[in-house]
C-alpha cells in the first residue's frame, strides 16, 4: 500500500518546480539588489527570492504597471492579467515557440521568461503587429500564401518572422529555415510558411 | 473516439440521420462518370481564407483564450500508477483551502493506466487549483502492470482487463484461396514491418469552458464534433440534448484526438453545475501524451505471391496492433482493396497494455497499412526485377476488394501515378535498390493511398439572404484549420454570383443545422454540397423575384455580373441589389447533402506520393530532398487551402517516418517523452520542397459538386513513400518507422549480413 503524498509525475519534474528553479537561478546571479532576504528550498539548496514586485512594461506601445509574483511568467501575465491572448501556450516549457513575443525587439519564449525580468522593457505581441487596421506585411503575406492551417502557431511565427526580417531583409531559403527552426507547426505548414516569409521580405523591401 | 467507430463514420456506415434524406435511386441513371470540370469563377481556384485577418491579428478566439466573468479554473488529478486499486480519495483538505470552490471524485475502484483521472477541483485561479490537487489524499494499492506491448503478449504478463487475456483477434477477412494462390506464384516474398505509437500533439491541447444559464448548459470546447459532444454531454449529465449548446470558434488542431466527448469536458460541466460559475479546464502538454489517445503501433507480416510478369496471386497479412486499454487499428484495408489480387487473407490481433486508450489518428490504420503494403510491394518488385511503378500499374484495379467487388465510380489513380512520376523525375531512380555508391546515397520511392471521403448524406446547411444583400451561410460543422469557413463561402459565392468575402459564414455551434464530425475526410463532401443545394434554391427564388420585375417567365431569367437578365431580351436587366430588396425580409433556404448510389458503385479517394531522399550510410541520417503528392479527391473547392492540407499531411508523414515515437518506461509505467522536446516533431529544417498535384476527377454520381474528401488521403502514403525512397537509396528496407539513424544503420548491417 502506498500513500500518494507526492503528486509529481514519476520520473518528471513538475512545471512549477522547473520554472522556480529557473527563476531563482536567474535571480541569484542577475538581479540581486532588491531581495527581501527570504529563502526558498530548491534542488540546489535554499536560495533567496523576491516577494511580489511591481513592474512596469510597455506593451504594444502602452504602459502597464502591475504587481507580479516572482515566478509568474511573462506569458501568464500577458494572457491572464493583460488579456492579450494572441501569444499561445502550447508546451509551456520552451519547446515550441508558440508563445513568442518581442522583448525590446528580440524574440523570446514568453513561457520561459519571468515577468519580473521584463520590468522596464518594451513588449510587442501579435496584437501590436498591425498598425490599426493596416496589417503588417508579414501578416498580409501569411494570409496570401496560406502560411498556416489551424493558426495556433501563427502568432509565434509572425513575431519571429517580423524580428528576423528586420535583421535580414533579403534572406535565402536556408536562412529562413534556420530562423524559423525554433517554432513548431504541428499542422506542418512549413513549406507554405517559407513562401509567406519570402513574400513578406519582398513586401518589406518594397520589391 | 476510437478508430472502429471512426472508420464506420469514414465509410459512411455510421447511423445516418433519418428523415429528409432522399434515398439514392435504386438504379442510378448513369451520368457521365468523369464529367469535365465545369468552368467556375471561384471553385477549384485559390481563395484566401476569409478569416485570415482574425488569425493573424491574434483576435481569433481559441478555447484556450475564452475568459468569462467569475470563471473558475478546473484541474484534474491523475493517477501516477499504471495499475492500482483506488482505496480512498479524501477531498476535504483541498476543499478547506481558501479559493477552492468545488472538488469531485472521478476515479472508479481501479485505475488501469498512468494519467487516468482520479479527482478534479475548481478554484479561483490556476495556482490555487494546483495547490488544491496536491492536498487531495488518494490511497492506492498498486497492482502489477504491463506497458510494453511486446511483453504484454506473453501469457505470463499481468492482465490488463480483469479475467481476459491481453491478446484478442479483432479482425479477419478472406477471399479466394491463398494457399492455392501461393502455389501458383513464381515468386513469394514474406516481410515484417513495424510502426510506432504516434501522439497527435495538436498545438492547442484539449480544453473546455462550461457554464450554465439556468438549466441550459453552454460549453466552449476544442472539438472536431460539436453535435457529437452535445449529445454526449446530454447523456453524461442526464439533461435533454435540446438544453446543451456546444461552441467551437477556432481550434488549434485535433488530427482525430478531439472527435468525441472528453472527460475534462464532463468534469468542467459538473464543476460548473456545482459552483454555478463558469469553469475552464485545459489539459497540459503532458496530459496530451497520456490520456487523449495516440496512433496505435503495428507489427505487420505480409506474404505476397506473384507471377513472373508481376501479376499478384495471393496476399496474406497477420497484424498485431496495440491501443493500450483501447483497441489497435485495423491496418488491412489497403491490402484488401488496392491491388488486383484474387486471393487474400487477413488476421489482426490487438494487444492490451496499461496505457491510455488509442484514438483515431488522421487516417487510422491506413498509414500503418500503407507502410507495410507499399514496402512489401517494393521488395516484391526487387525480387521480380521490376520497376515498382510498373508492378503497381500491372495490378491496377477498377473495382474495390482487389477487383472482386463494386466498380469504382471514378478512379484517377492512374493519372496520379503519371503526374507524380513526372514531377519527381521517376526515371532518375536507382534501377536496382542501392545501386549508388559513396557515403551519401540518393533514392526515389513511390507509395499509394486509398481512402473513403464520399461524405455524409443528410448534412444540412442554410443560406440566408437579407434585403440589404448580405448573405449568411450557416452550418453546424467545424473548421479545424482545414478552411471550411472559406470553402462554404466559395461555394455560396460561386452559386450566387458573388465574391467569397461577401459571404458571412457561421459554423462551430451545435445549435446550427446538423453536420457530421470533422474527420474521416467527411467535411467538404458533406458540407459543400449542402451549401450548394441551399444556394441553388436561393438562386431559384431570386430568379423568380427578378422575373416579376423583368416581366418575363422565371425560366427565362439568367444571372450576369451582379444582375439578372432575360435570356430572350438580354438588354432587360435588374440589379442584384433591387432583387434582394424585393425579398423584404431575411429569407432562409435549407440545403441538404443527398444520397449516392453506394450499393452500385464504390466511392473512394486516391493518391500517389513520390519522395526523393538522401541517406548518409555512415551516420544513418536521412534527408528528404523533394516530394510530389498527386491526389484524386474529386472536385477541389479551394486550391489554396487544399494545397496546405497536402503539404501538412506530407510533413506529418515525414515526421512520423523519421522522428515520432512515444516511448514507455517499463519501470514507472509512464511515458518517457510526454513533451515536445523528447517527442521529436519535424521542424522547418527537415522539410523539402513539396509539390501538391490535383487531378480533378469530378464525380457527378457522388454529389452536386463532384467533391470528395482530402483531409486524410495525403497523410496515408507519406511515411511509406519516404521509406521506399530510402530502400531505393540503400538497397535494404528499414521496415520500421520512425527510421532513426540507429535503425538505418541496423538495416545496413542486416544487408551486409545478407538477409
Ligand atoms: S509555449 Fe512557450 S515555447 Fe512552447
Ligand atoms: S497552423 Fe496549426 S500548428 Fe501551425
Amino acid at each position: 500500500m502506498e500513500k500518494n503524498s507526492d503528486k509529481k509525475h514519476p520520473g518528471g519534474v513538475s512545471r512549477r518546480d522547473f520554472i522556480k528553479g529557473m527563476g531563482t537561478g536567474a535571480l541569484g546571479t542577475a538581479v540581486l539588489p532588491p531581495l527581501l532576504g527570504q529563502t526558498i528550498a530548491t534542488r540546489k539548496g535554499r536560495v533567496p527570492v523576491y516577494d511580489k514586485k511591481t513592474i512596469t512594461l510597455t506593451v504594444n506601445g502602452k504602459k502597464a504597471s502591475l504587481t507580479v509574483e516572482p515566478n509568474e511568467t511573462l506569458l501568464d501575465v500577458l494572457r491572464d492579467r493583460l488579456d492579450l491572448t494572441g501569444a499561445k501556450k502550447v508546451c509551456d516549457r520552451g519547446e515550441c515557440g508558440g508563445c513568442t513575443v518581442l522583448l525590446d525587439g528580440a524574440p523570446v519564449y514568453a513561457c520561459m521568461y519571468l515577468a519580473i525580468r521584463a520590468d522596464g522593457k518594451a513588449v510587442k505581441t501579435v496584437e501590436g503587429l498591425a498598425e490599426g487596421e493596416k496589417l503588417h506585411p508579414v501578416q498580409e503575406a501569411f494570409i496570401e500564401k496560406d502560411g498556416y492551417q489551424c493558426g495556433f502557431c501563427t502568432p509565434g511565427f509572425l513575431m519571429t518572422t517580423s524580428a528576423f526580417l528586420e535583421k535580414n531583409p533579403a534572406p535565402s531559403l536556408d536562412e529562413i529555415k534556420q530562423a524559423l527552426s525554433g517554432n513548431l507547426c504541428r499542422c506542418g505548414n512549413y513549406a507554405k510558411i517559407y513562401g509567406a516569409v519570402d513574400t513578406a521580405a519582398r513586401k518589406m523591401r518594397g520589391a | 473516439m476510437n478508430a472502429k467507430d471512426y472508420m464506420a463514420e469514414a465509410r459512411g456506415q455510421a447511423a445516418k440521420p433519418q428523415g429528409p434524406v432522399k434515398a439514392a435511386a435504386a438504379k442510378p441513371a448513369a451520368p457521365p462518370p468523369e464529367a469535365k470540370a465545369p468552368e467556375y469563377r471561384h471553385i477549384g481556384k485559390p481563395t484566401r481564407r476569409i478569416d485570415g485577418r482574425e488569425v493573424v491579428t491574434g483576435r481569433a478566439a481559441y478555447t484556450q483564450d475564452i475568459k468569462l466573468r467569475d470563471m473558475l479554473i478546473g484541474k484534474i488529478l491523475r493517477s501516477p500508477h499504471a495499475a492500482a486499486e483506488v482505496l480512498s480519495i479524501d477531498l476535504a483538505p483541498a476543499l478547506a483551502l481558501p479559493g477552492v470552490f468545488a472538488a469531485l471524485k472521478l476515479a472508479e475502484s481501479k485505475v488501469r493506466y498512468a494519467g487516468q483521472q482520479v479527482a478534479a477541483v475548481a478554484a479561483v485561479d490556476e495556482r490555487t487549483a494546483e495547490k488544491a490537487l496536491s492536498r487531495i489524499n488518494v490511497e492506492y494499492k498498486t497492482l502489477p502492470y504491463v506497458v510494453d506491448w511486446e511483453k504484454a503478449r506473453d501469457a505470463s504478463a499481468p492482465q490488463v482487463r480483469d479475467g481476459k487475456g491481453n491478446v484478442e483477434k479483432f479482425n479477419e477477412y478472406s477471399r479466394g484461396d491463398v494457399e492455392k494462390g501461393f502455389a501458383e506464384a513464381d515468386v513469394v516474398v514474406e516481410r515484417t514491418y513495424r510502426t510506432a505509437f504516434e501522439i497527435h500533439n495538436p498545438a492547442e491541447t484539449h480544453g473546455s469552458v462550461a457554464y450554465w444559464e439556468g438549466d441550459h448548459l453552454v460549453v466552449y470546447d476544442s472539438t472536431q464534433n460539436v453535435h457529437g459532444v452535445r449529445d454526449g454531454l446530454a447523456r453524461a449529465l442526464k439533461v435533454p440534448a435540446a438544453n446543451v449548446t456546444v461552441i467551437k470558434k477556432y481550434m488549434g488542431g485535433g488530427f482525430g484526438s478531439k472527435l468525441g466527448l472528453n472527460e475534462q469536458t464532463v468534469a468542467a460541466a459538473n464543476l460548473a453545475r456545482e459552483t454555478r460559475r463558469p469553469v475552464k479546464i485545459l489539459l497540459s502538454r503532458r496530459d496530451n501524451a497520456v490520456c487523449v489517445g495516440y496512433r496505435p503501433s503495428s507489427l505487420q507480416t505480409y506474404k505476397v505471391g506473384a507471377k513472373k510478369d508481376g501479376s499478384l496471386t495471393a496476399f496474406s497479412l497477420v497484424n498485431y496492433a496495440s491501443g493500450g486499454v483501447g483497441a489497435g487499428d485495423e491496418v488491412s484495408e489497403p491490402v484488401v482493396d488496392i491491388y488486383k489480387c484474387p486471393n487474400c487473407k487477413v488476421e489482426e490481433f490487438t494487444v492490451f497494455t496499461n496505457t491510455g486508450a488509442s484514438r483515431a489518428t488522421r487516417a487510422p490504420g491506413h498509414t500503418q497499412g500503407a507502410l507495410g503494403l507499399e514496402g512489401v510491394m517494393d521488395e516484391l518488385a526487387a525480387a521480380l526485377d521490376m520497376d515498382p511503378l510498373e508492378l503497381r500499374k500491372k495490378n491496377y484495379s477498377t473495382r474495390n476488394l482487389g477487383d472482386t467487388g463494386l466498380p469504382y465510380s471514378t478512379k484517377g489513380l492512374d493519372t496520379c501515378y503519371e503526374l507524380g512520376a513526372k514531377a519527381i523525375g521517376w526515371e532518375r531512380r536507382n534501377r536496382k535498390p542501392g545501386d549508388g555508391s559513396g557515403p551519401v546515397r540518393r533514392g526515389i520511392g513511390v507509395a499509394t493511398s486509398i481512402w473513403f471521403g464520399a461524405g455524409v448524406p443528410g448534412t444540412l446547411a442554410d443560406v440566408v439572404l437579407y434585403p440589404d444583400m448580405s448573405v449568411e451561410v450557416v452550418c453546424g460543422t467545424q473548421d479545424l484549420g482545414t478552411g471550411t469557413r472559406t470553402h462554404m463561402a466559395v461555394v455560396a459565392a460561386e452559386t450566387l454570383g458573388l465574391e467569397p468575402k461577401d459571404i458571412t459564414v457561421k459554423l462551430g455551434n451545435s445549435d446550427y443545422p446538423w453536420a457530421p464530425l470533422s474527420g474521416g475526410s467527411l467535411t467538404t463532401p458533406s458540407v459543400a454540397p449542402a451549401v450548394r443545394d441551399a444556394a441553388l434554391k436561393a438562386v431559384d427564388r431570386l430568379k423568380a423575384v427578378a422575373a416579376a420585375r423583368l416581366k418575363v417567365a422565371a425560366d427565362d431569367v439568367a444571372m450576369g455580373d451582379r444582375k439578372f437578365f432575360a435570356k430572350s431580351a438580354p438588354e432587360k436587366t435588374v440589379a442584384f441589389a433591387d432583387v434582394y430588396r424585393d425579398l423584404r425580409r431575411e429569407t432562409p433556404f435549407h440545403g441538404e447533402r443527398t444520397g449516392y448510389p453506394g450499393d452500385a458503385y464504390a466511392f473512394n479517394t486516391f493518391g500517389a506520393h513520390f519522395a526523393e531522399v538522401e541517406v548518409n550510410v555512415e551516420t544513418g541520417r536521412i534527408r528528404v530532398l523533394r516530394y510530389a503528392a498527386a491526389h484524386d479527391s474529386g472536385q477541389i473547392i479551394n486550391k489554396l487551402t487544399a494545397e496546405s492540407q497536402v503539404v501538412g499531411a506530407v510533413t506529418q508523414g515525414l515526421s512520423a517516418g523519421l522522428f515520432e515515437e512515444r516511448v514507455m518506461d517499463d519501470t514507472t509505467g509512464n511515458p518517457v517523452n510526454p513533451n515536445l522536446r523528447d517527442y521529436k516533431i519535424a521542424t522547418s529544417l527537415d522539410i523539402p520542397e513539396i509539390t501538391p498535384i490535383f487531378v480533378d476527377v469530378v464525380d457527378t454520381r457522388l454529389n452536386n459538386l463532384g467533391a470528395k474528401g482530402l483531409g486524410e488521403p495525403p497523410r496515408i502514403p507519406s511515411s511509406a513513400a519516404i521509406a521506399n525512397a530510402v530502400y531505393n537509396a540503400i538497397g535494404v528496407h528499414v521496415r520500421e518507422i520512425p527510421m532513426t539513424p540507429q535503425r538505418v544503420l541496423a538495416a545496413l548491417k542486416r544487408k551486409g549480413a545478407g538477409s
